[in-house]
C-alpha cells in the first residue's frame, strides 16, 4: 500500500478512536486502560514477522520483543477479565 | 494467501474496535474484552500463516514458539498473582513491555530491510522515540508507585527542562542521521539511549497524585509507538490498532488533566503552583482541630440517615476495602443510606477506586461521580473521608492565590459532619494544609485507615 494510503488508514482510525470513548464513565476508566492496553500489545504480529530473519541479531531482537508484546497481550486481557469480573450489579 | 491474511487482519481490526467500544459501557465490557483477545488471537493465526513466518523453516518457529510461550506464562502470572492494589504499578508495567517491543521490532527491520523507503526509515525513528520514551518511562512510573529505588513525590532538578530539550534536539539529529542513511543502525540505537534518557527524565518529576496523567499518557505512547512500527512494517491492523489506543490514552489523559484543572504541561513538567503564599499549618490548624475516637463516630453514625464515604489513595495504602465493605453492610442493616463519592483523580490511576470497591463486593451503583454527589452533600448527616486529602481541601473553591485554585472538589464540607480519618495532619501531594481538618463540623480520627474502619465497626456493634 502507498504512503497516502497508510496515512489515511492511520488518520481515520484516531478519529474512530477519539469518537469510540468520548463518553467512557469513570467506573471503567483502568479496564478501558488495561484493555486497550493489552489491544496495543498487536506489536506481536510484526514480532513474529521479524523472528524469521536470517539474521541472528535481529532474530534475538525478534525473540526478545515476543516475549514482551505476549506479556502485555495475555497479561493485559487477563487482567481486565479479572478486573471486570468483580464489576457486578446487584439488585 | 496474503489476501486471506489481509483479511483476517481486517477482522481483527474490526474485532478491536468493537473491544474498545464494549470496554466503554459497563453492562457489555466483558463481552468488549472477549472480543478485544479474540481479534488478537485471529491476526495471531493469520500471521503465523505468513510464507515468511511458517516458510522460516524449525529454528526460527521453535524460537517464535519459545517467546510466545514464555511471554504467556509471565504474562498470566502477572496478572493472576496482581493483587487489585498494586494495579497502578501493572497497568505500567504493561504499557512498558508494549513501547518496548515496539523499538526492538522497528530495529529488527532496520536491519533486515536492504534498500528502506523514507517512510520506513522515518516511522522506525519514529517508533525508536516513542517506544524508548514509554518503555523506561513506565518502568520508571512503575519504580515510582512500588516505591522501590525511587521515591514517589517528584524528583526536580534545575534547568530539567533545558536538559530535556538538549535530548529531543539530539534525538531528532540522530533520526536525521538513519534516516539520511538507513544503514547506520549505530544512530538508530544511539537514538534508542537517547530517548530512553528522555523517559527517564520525564517521569521522574511526575509523582504522587499526578500519576493518574502519567499513566494515561503512557497508554497512549505505547498505542503511538505500535501505530509507527505499523510504518514500518506497512502493516494496516497495527496502524489501526495502535491509533485506537493512541487515541484512548489521549483521551483520558485529558479527562484526568480536566479533573485537577491543570493543563498538560503542568503536570508534566511537575510544578505544581508555588506553596510559598499558602498559610502555614500553625495558622490553619492551631488549636481548632477536634480528635474523635471510635465511640464517638459510632454514635455520630447512630442516627445518620445519610452518610457519604470519600475514599482516597490511603485507602489503596491500608488495603482498607474489604473493612470498608463491612462498615457499609452494617451501617445499611442499620437503616442508613450509604454512598460512595469518587474523585476523577483520586488514587494513583484513572479509575483505581472503583477498582477497589469492585473488588471488595461494593455495587458499582452506590460508587457517584463529583458532579452527581456534590449537590446531596448539604443532605448528608456524615462524610467520612478516608485517606484523601487535596481532593476534599475547600482551598480549591476559596483561595485563587492556592496552587490547587480551580481543582473541582468533592464538597464534603457541605455536610452535618465530617469525620476524616487519617494518620496524621501533614499534607496531601499539593503540599498545603487543609482547613476542612480544622472545620468547626469535622472531627479528626488519627489512625491507620484499616484499623480506624475496624475499630468502627467494632464501635457501631457496640453502640
Amino acid at each position: 500500500m502507498d504512503f497516502v494510503g497508510i496515512l489515511t488508514v492511520f488518520m481515520l482510525a484516531l478519529f474512530v478512536g477519539f469518537e469510540l470513548i468520548a463518553k467512557i464513565p469513570p467506573l471503567l476508566h483502568t479496564p478501558l486502560m488495561s484493555g486497550s492496553n493489552a489491544i496495543s500489545g498487536i506489536t506481536v504480529i510484526g514480532a513474529m514477522l521479524s523472528v524469521a530473519s536470517p539474521n541472528r541479531f535481529s532474530t534475538a531482537l525478534g525473540f526478545i520483543a515476543i516475549v514482551f508484546a505476549t506479556i502485555n497481550v495475555v497479561g493485559g486481557f487477563l487482567v481486565t477479565h479479572r478486573m471486570l469480573g468483580m464489576f457486578k450489579k446487584r439488585d | 494467501m496474503t489476501q486471506i491474511i489481509n483479511v483476517a487482519y481486517l477482522v481483527a481490526s474490526v474485532l478491536f474496535i468493537l473491544g474498545i467500544k464494549g470496554l466503554s459501557h459497563p453492562r457489555t465490557a466483558v463481552r468488549g474484552n472477549l472480543y478485544g483477545a479474540v481479534g488478537m488471537l485471529v491476526a495471531m493465526v493469520a500471521t503465523l500463516a505468513d510464507r515468511q513466518v511458517i516458510g522460516s523453516g524449525p529454528q526460527a518457529l521453535g524460537i517464535l514458539a519459545g517467546g510466545l510461550a514464555l511471554g504467556a506464562l509471565i504474562g498470566a502470572t502477572l496478572a493472576l498473582k496482581v493483587q487489585m492494589t498494586a494495579m497502578p504499578q501493572m497497568v505500567a508495567l504493561l504499557n512498558g513491555f508494549g513501547g518496548g517491543a515496539s523499538v526492538l521490532v522497528a530495529g529488527g527491520a532496520l536491519i533486515d530491510t536492504a534498500n528502506p523507503t523514507t517512510q520506513m526509515s522515518v516511522a522506525t525513528v519514529a517508533s525508536g522515540i516513542i517506544g524508548g520514551v514509554t518503555f523506561w518511562g513506565s518502568l520508571v512510573a512503575f519504580d515510582k508507585l512500588q516505591e522501590m529505588l525511587l521515591p514517589g513525590r517528584p524528583i526536580v532538578f534545575p534547568g530539567q527542562q533545558i536538559v530535556n530539550a538538549l535530548l529531543g534536539l539530539v534525538a531528532l539529529g540522530l533520526g536525521a542521521v538513519v534516516v539520511a542513511d538507513p544503514t547506520a543502525t549505530w544512530a538508530f540505537w544511539a537514538l534508542v539511549v537517547v530517548a530512553s534518557v528522555a523517559g527517564i527524565l520525564l517521569t521522574i518529576p511526575i509523582g504522587g497524585a499526578d500519576m493518574p496523567v502519567a499513566i494515561a499518557l503512557l497508554n497512549s505512547y505505547s498505542g503511538l509507538a505500535a501505530a509507527a512500527t505499523g510504518f514500518v512494517l506497512s502493516n494496516t491492523v497495527l496502524i489501526i490498532t495502535g491509533s485506537l489506543v493512541g487515541a484512548s490514552g489521549l483521551i483520558l489523559t485529558q479527562i484526568m488533566c480536566r479533573a485537577m484543572n491543570r493543563s498538560l504541561w503542568n503536570v508534566l513538567s511537575g510544578a505544581i503552583g508555588p506553596a510559598g503564599k499558602a498559610a502555614s499549618a500553625d495558622d490553619v490548624y492551631g488549636g481548632r482541630v477536634k480528635s474523635t475516637s471510635a465511640e464517638e463516630i459510632a454514635m455520630l453514625l447512630d442516627g445518620a440517615r445519610r452518610i457519604v464515604i470519600v475514599p482516597g489513595y490511603g485507602l489503596a495504602v491500608s488495603q482498607a476495602q474489604h473493612s470498608v465493605r463491612e462498615l457499609t453492610k452494617l451501617l445499611e442493616s442499620r437503616g442508613s443510606e450509604v454512598e460512595f463519592a469518587i474523585h476523577p483523580v483520586a488514587g494513583r490511576m484513572p479509575g483505581h477506586m472503583n477498582v477497589l470497591l469492585a473488588e471488595a463486593d461494593i455495587d458499582y451503583d452506590k460508587l457517584k461521580e463529583m458532579d452527581e454527589i456534590n449537590p446531596t452533600f448539604e443532605q448528608t448527616d456524615v462524610a467520612i473521608v478516608l485517606g484523601a486529602n487535596d481532593v476534599v481541601n475547600p482551598l480549591a473553591r476559596t483561595d485563587p492565590a492556592s496552587p490547587i485554585a480551580g481543582m473541582p472538589i468533592l464538597n464534603v464540607d457541605k455536610a452535618k459532619t465530617v469525620v476524616v480519618i487519617k494518620r496524621s495532619l501533614s499534607p496531601g501531594f499539593a503540599g498545603i494544609p487543609n482547613p476542612l481538618f480544622a472545620a468547626d463540623n469535622t472531627l479528626m480520627f488519627f489512625a491507620d485507615g484499616k484499623q480506624a474502619v475496624t475499630d468502627l465497626i467494632a464501635a457501631v456493634k457496640e453502640a
